[in-house]
């Protein structure tokens, strides 16, 4: 079990302030770096509430495998990595970013991720990065690879302007990586176990450090696989922020059987709740954690969270009249930018009032939302909820649970709401813009407390409102504060045998 | 024999494509087909077919028996 008190992000500074990117204001950041971040969603956590990303599935090859990861099987309602309803060409991608930039105004990061390796398919990856760059310059180009083939590109992404890379970086043991990588494909040879995770491992550190050199802003990815890595991780941890990684992401292992993974066939366990925070907070020193992350299709278009593919496909592009103007985007963007200089949060619950023993509660709050950090949505429409661990400091974002309604039927009303009950089980209280009675009735049964009195509010400040009072209901003895125990992260989808 | 790939196994990746030294795989119908006439078994390029290596579905570019054995130029 790993417990650690979460630091950075979580203390403040002299100021009353986060010391780190990762609660939407500059903290500590350098301009220049915060420059590059601040209109990124996966780089800034605030950041997401506002600015959305796409992604273009023009790298369908791979030179791995990972066992993870299967792109056989695409369901238009499955959100992981590796899936894409379409591929596309070059051309078609950048089309498609002009499309979507000039319906989008908010959208200001293009990345590629796949399905396969962007680097495993250098030239229809950089022809497409070429394209959008001359077509429409005020998007941010961002890639992420599996490193393998990383150090024979720094010198051409450096070229192209690619300001944002992101590695995934699983182990730097190659015992471990043998549990992860069945092969790879490396100078026209496979090679396995072993010599494969040890090929990679040195590429992958290798490319971090040209990138690092290069003034580059990379971004760790890992998979958290219990029982495989999970201590491992912060190993990985210490090397990537020794190497100058800049943010690191350690997501939860997506395992279900029907994605017909090596690892969802072999029945492996996905973390929970508490022990990806567990994790996340350990590793979280001077290194900024993202929690954010909504692990996204090859072909992701909207804010995190959302997915507006749908609108975009091949077929309705070509139809589309594709207005680009970078003066609507940058008068949208100001207005964002003007939005975000608005909100003023408060980041820490007035101290002098909780003279109590009960100092160092700690709870988690769970916010239905659709974006703009808002508590804007309808219980029973929220296709997420996000997390924030409320204590005297302030509240924190610490993740995001997902509601997924499934396509194969196997879910009645009832079944949902227990499902969504057992999403956000380790939470106090969940705020909603709306409720109905049945809900309420079920999540007060489970101890969570459902709060509607903040309806579209901001959730860090309705958070840290409600903590007051909690805590001073604990103080009178109404309540007891009791540990909630754990979450799931991602619901288990039922399958109906037909 | 040239190698072939079964079409209801390829997942279209385009792997094969670019590795390929013959420029022998092309795609069709979403899927990916060998020109028998080009494979030369990567004989003289490789160690091993190229498109077996880089595949990522085990099993699925294989060896078609229905052709004979490519023969090198003497």
């Amino acid at each position: 079990m790993l417990a650690a008190e979460p630091k950075g992000c979580g203390t403040l500074t002299k100021r009353g302030k986060a010391s780190c990117g990762a609660h939407g204001d500059q903290g500590d950041l350098p301009p220049a770096i915060w420059d590059k971040v601040k209109t990124h969603p996966c780089y800034s956590v605030e950041a997401h509430h506002h600015y959305a990303r796409m992604h273009v599935a023009v790298a369908p090859a791979c030179n791995m495998q990972c066992n993870y990861c299967n792109r056989k099987y695409d369901c238009a309602n499955e959100s992981r990595p590796g899936v894409t309803s379409e591929k596309l060409t070059s051309e078609q991608a950048a089309k498609k970013v002009l499309a979507v930039a000039s319906r989008i105004p908010q959208m200001t990061v293009l990345g590629i991720a796949g399905p396969g390796d962007p680097l495993a398919n250098p030239e229809k990856t950089f022809r497409t990065f070429e394209l959008v760059a001359k077509a429409a310059p005020d998007i941010k180009l961002c890639l992420s690879t599996n490193g393998l083939a990383l150090p024979d590109h720094v010198d051409t992404i450096a070229r192209l302007n690619i300001e944002h890379v992101t590695i995934t970086i699983n182990m730097i043991d190659p015992k471990i990586g043998a549990q992860v990588y069945p092969w790879i494909f490396y100078n026209g040879k496979r090679y396995r176990d072993l010599e494969a995770a040890k090929i990679l491992t040195t590429r992958q550190l290798q490319g971090l450090e040209m990138l690092s050199a290069r003034g580059i802003l990379c971004k760790v990815n890992s998979v958290m696989i219990p029982g495989i890595n999970e201590r491992h991780l912060i190993e990985v941890n210490k090397a990537v922020k020794s190497r100058g990684a800049f943010l690191h992401n350690i997501m939860p292992l997506i395992a279900a059987p029907e994605h017909g993974t090596a690892f969802g066939l072999k029945g492996q366990r996905v973390p929970t709740a508490r022990e990806l925070k567990a994790l996340q907070d350990a590793c979280e020193g001077e290194m900024n954690m993202m929690r954010h992350c909504r692990q996204c299709r090859a072909d992701a278009v909207g804010l995190l969270g959302e997915d507006r593919s749908a609108e975009f496909t091949k077929e309705k592009i070509v139809t589309m009249t594709v207005n680009y103007d970078p003066e609507v985007r940058k008068a949208h963007q100001a207005g964002i930018e003007e939005e975000r200089r608005a909100r003023s949060v408060p980041r820490q619950v007035d101290v002098g009032e909780h003279e109590c023993g009960s100092s160092d509660i700690k709870v988690l709050i769970a916010g239905a939302t659709k974006g703009f950090g808002l508590i804007n949505e309808h219980f029973g429409h929220a296709k997420e909820f996000q997390v924030y661990e409320v204590s005297r400091s302030g509240a924190k974002f610490v993740g995001h649970r997902r509601v997924d309604h499934y396509c194969q039927g196997g879910y009645g009303a009832q079944d949902d709401l227990a499902a969504i009950i057992r999403s956000i089980n380790d939470c106090r209280a969940v705020f909603v813009a709306r409720i109905g009675g049945r809900p309420t009735s079920e999540l007060n049964k489970a101890g969570i407390e459902p709060v509607d009195q903040y309806a579209h509010e901001f959730i860090e400040n309705s958070a840290i409102a409600w903590f007051s009072s909690y805590l001073e209901k604990v103080k009178s003895g109404q309540i007891q504060h009791v540990d909630r125990g754990d979450g799931a992260i991602r619901q288990d989808p039922i399958i109906s045998v037909a | 024999m040239p190698f072939k790939i079964i079409s209801s196994q390829c997942t279209g990746c385009s792997a094969c494509e670019t590795e390929c030294p013959n420029v022998a795989i092309f795609e069709k119908g979403g899927t990916f087909v060998i020109d028998p006439k080009k494979c030369t078994e990567c004989i003289g390029h490789f160690e091993e077919p190229q498109c077996v290596a880089v595949c990522p579905v085990d099993k699925t570019c294989v060896i078609d028996t229905s052709l004979p054995r490519y023969q090198p130029p003497a």
